[in-house]
């Protein structure tokens, strides 16, 4: 009897842990809450329409077409930090697999050596040197690893993040290692471009007024109004915000690590990652080398892979879906981990020439995905044929 | 909302350009943590089904900041494998390879001022140099296996599969010995963890 499943595309992304959500087939990754996104864009969409729309046309004709012009290319440069500082990975850890998680775990059971019943176990801490300089590493229950430094867990997105900075709900993404430069520009871009309309709305009001009076340019204009409100109230934060970053840069620090007060000074310990020297850590958080997301959001899991029909007599075929929805510490690789396991008891079994349920696991596992070289084609037909002849 | 978002991702093309994207995952490396015989030895040692037997990992070395740099330790349960000065060679081009791509320098300068010129529009055509690299990384750890690791029955992972975390090393049983119970080690293995 021979059944064959075909099981549609799954990509990696549908089995990531943590709370993010996922866009246009895991290209894009944000946080689950999106609203205050949106409301960021409606802000800055709204308010670049009724410039264009209200102030622009007088302007271009009684200044200078360029004031437009710069304008537009300032609204696109603002929009496409906010898209890629929004939709990118910010530098997620991926959790570690069983194996890795049980070796830490031996570790630091090592470590610490007996504790006697009834006692707290030590704190999960290591300590590493770093450029002189004693850094201690926290264990990450969640993620079970020991976070790298300057690495920190997000609660609201549930995934440790490097070079973790804060997670910003304007931009409904956290900011880390991966998006802290499109972070930063968004923030000047978005400051000059408030500076500007706020510039041009008063230079247009004051213009019409000239001409045509200051009420009447008002009930002409009714968008300078609103116009004016919001970059007043904007210019506040944001530029502020810039000032801030700006300042933190030129420390090589973060958000997470000024708040918490780490390199503060006090018992004299300081920043072990800052050069000493404002333009080296301005060209390093800025100028750096672009770094790849490590999370395989877009590759595809065991899934797609056609199971074969099954070789015994096995009238029980184990549906696709039952062996992702059985984690054993649920990460992106489980569904491999766990026929891996399965699969190591399966060749024991057909060894031993016993037959059982599980047999059918092996043909998947040995049936190596469509980049496979001719080699492991041959090595999986002949484990095939190996478990039809027992 | 996906049409929303979909229609501002095509017009602005402000997608971010993961490393891994459309590509298939590397082709063989991820599938041998299940326990796929090492497609290098040939089919009589295949036959005798050696089974993973354990991991060992090699941890990052922080000593130089957050910089991706692994610990050059010669780990014990690699003693009777492989010899100390192959391992060793290994993680030490490893490391010469992560230095190259995380260098702040000229080049890294103007590829970041050229991205920044052009709103990063052009890393949607554009290669970044850590990516290059990367891909160089993935030949030399494939490169490796073949010649050095698959013979011995040990396997290297690519560091990027895990997060760069960690370097996994597998261990697959010997093929000498206890052909009649690997179930026996397998689970006594696991058992031990």
């Amino acid at each position: 009897m021979s059944a064959v499943m075909i099981a549609r595309k799954v990509r990696k992304w549908e089995k990531l842990p943590g709370k993010n959500s996922f866009c246009c087939d895991g290209r894009v990754m944000m946080a689950r809450q999106k609203g205050v996104f949106y409301l960021t864009v409606f802000l800055i969409v709204g308010t670049c329409s009724l410039f264009f729309a209200f102030e622009c046309p007088y302007l271009a004709t009684h200044l200078s077409p360029a004031i437009p012009v710069f304008a537009v290319v300032l609204f696109l440069f603002v929009m496409a930090m906010l898209l890629r500082t929004s939709f990118s990975d910010p530098g997620v850890l991926p959790r570690a697999l069983p194996e890795e998680a049980t070796f830490i775990e031996m570790e630091i059971e090592a470590a610490n050596g007996n504790v006697p019943a009834g006692q707290r176990p030590p704190p999960r801490i290591r300590n590493v040197q770093i450029n002189g300089q004693i850094v201690k590493l926290k264990y990450c229950h969640t993620c079970k690893i020991f976070r790298p430094p300057r690495a920190s867990h997000c609660s609201i997105c549930d995934n440790c993040v490097d070079r973790f900075d804060h997670h910003c709900p304007w931009v409904g993404n956290c900011v880390g290692k991966r998006n802290y430069r499109y972070f930063y520009l968004f923030t000047l871009s978005l400051s000059l471009l408030t500076i500007y309309i706020f510039t041009f709305a008063i230079v247009h009001v004051v213009m019409r007024s000239v001409d045509s009076g200051f009420v009447k340019t008002l009930q002409d204009t009714p968008g300078t109004v609103l116009e004016v409100l919001v970059c007043f109230f904007t210019l506040w934060s944001v530029v502020g915000l810039t000032g801030f970053h700006s300042y933190l840069i030129s420390l090589n620090q973060t958000t997470n690590e000024d708040i918490k007060g780490s390199w503060s000074g006090k018992n004299r310990l300081q920043n072990p990652y800052s050069h000493k020297n404002i333009v080296k850590n301005c060209c390093e958080v800025l100028c750096g080398p672009a770094y790849p997301s490590v999370l395989d959001r877009r590759g595809l899991t065991q899934d797609d892979l056609p199971v074969p029909a099954s070789t015994a007599a096995q009238s029980n075929p184990v549906p696709q879906t039952t062996k992702t929805t059985a984690p054993l510490i649920p990460n992106e690789h489980t569904p491999d981990d766990a026929k891996s396991s399965i699969a190591d008891s399966a060749i024991s079994h057909a060894e031993k020439g016993s037959p059982s349920p599980k047999k059918e696991k092996p043909p998947t596992p040995a049936k190596v995905p469509p980049l496979a070289s001719p080699e492991t084609d041959v090595e999986a037909s002949i484990i095939i044929a190996k478990e039809k002849a027992l | 909302m996906s049409l929303f978002l979909s229609s501002l991702c095509i017009s602005l093309l402000a997608l971010p350009h993961p490393f891994f994207s459309d590509t298939p995952p590397l082709p063989y490396l991820s599938y041998y943590s299940l326990s796929l015989p090492p497609q290098f030895h040939n089919l009589q040692e295949l036959r005798q089904s050696p089974s993973l037997a354990t991991k060992v990992f090699i941890q990052r070395d922080y000593s130089e900041g957050t910089v991706c740099r692994f610990q050059i330790k010669f780990p014990s349960e690699l003693g009777s494998r492989i010899e100390r000065t192959l391992f060793e060679d290994t993680v030490k081009t490893l490391n010469t390879y992560y230095a190259e791509a995380e260098k702040v320098g000229g080049q890294s300068y103007m590829e970041g001022c050229l991205a920044c010129a052009t709103a990063y529009f052009i890393f949607l055509c554009m290669e970044t140099r850590y990516e290059k690299v990367l891909k160089k990384i993935s030949g030399y750890i494939q490169e490796q296996n073949e010649k050095i690791y698959a013979p011995r029955g040990l396997l290297l992972t690519d560091p990027v599969e895990r997060g760069m975390r960690v370097i996994e090393v597998s261990v697959f049983e010997d093929r000498g010995s206890s052909g009649s119970s690997p179930s026996s080690n397998v689970s006594s293995g696991i058992s031990q963890r």
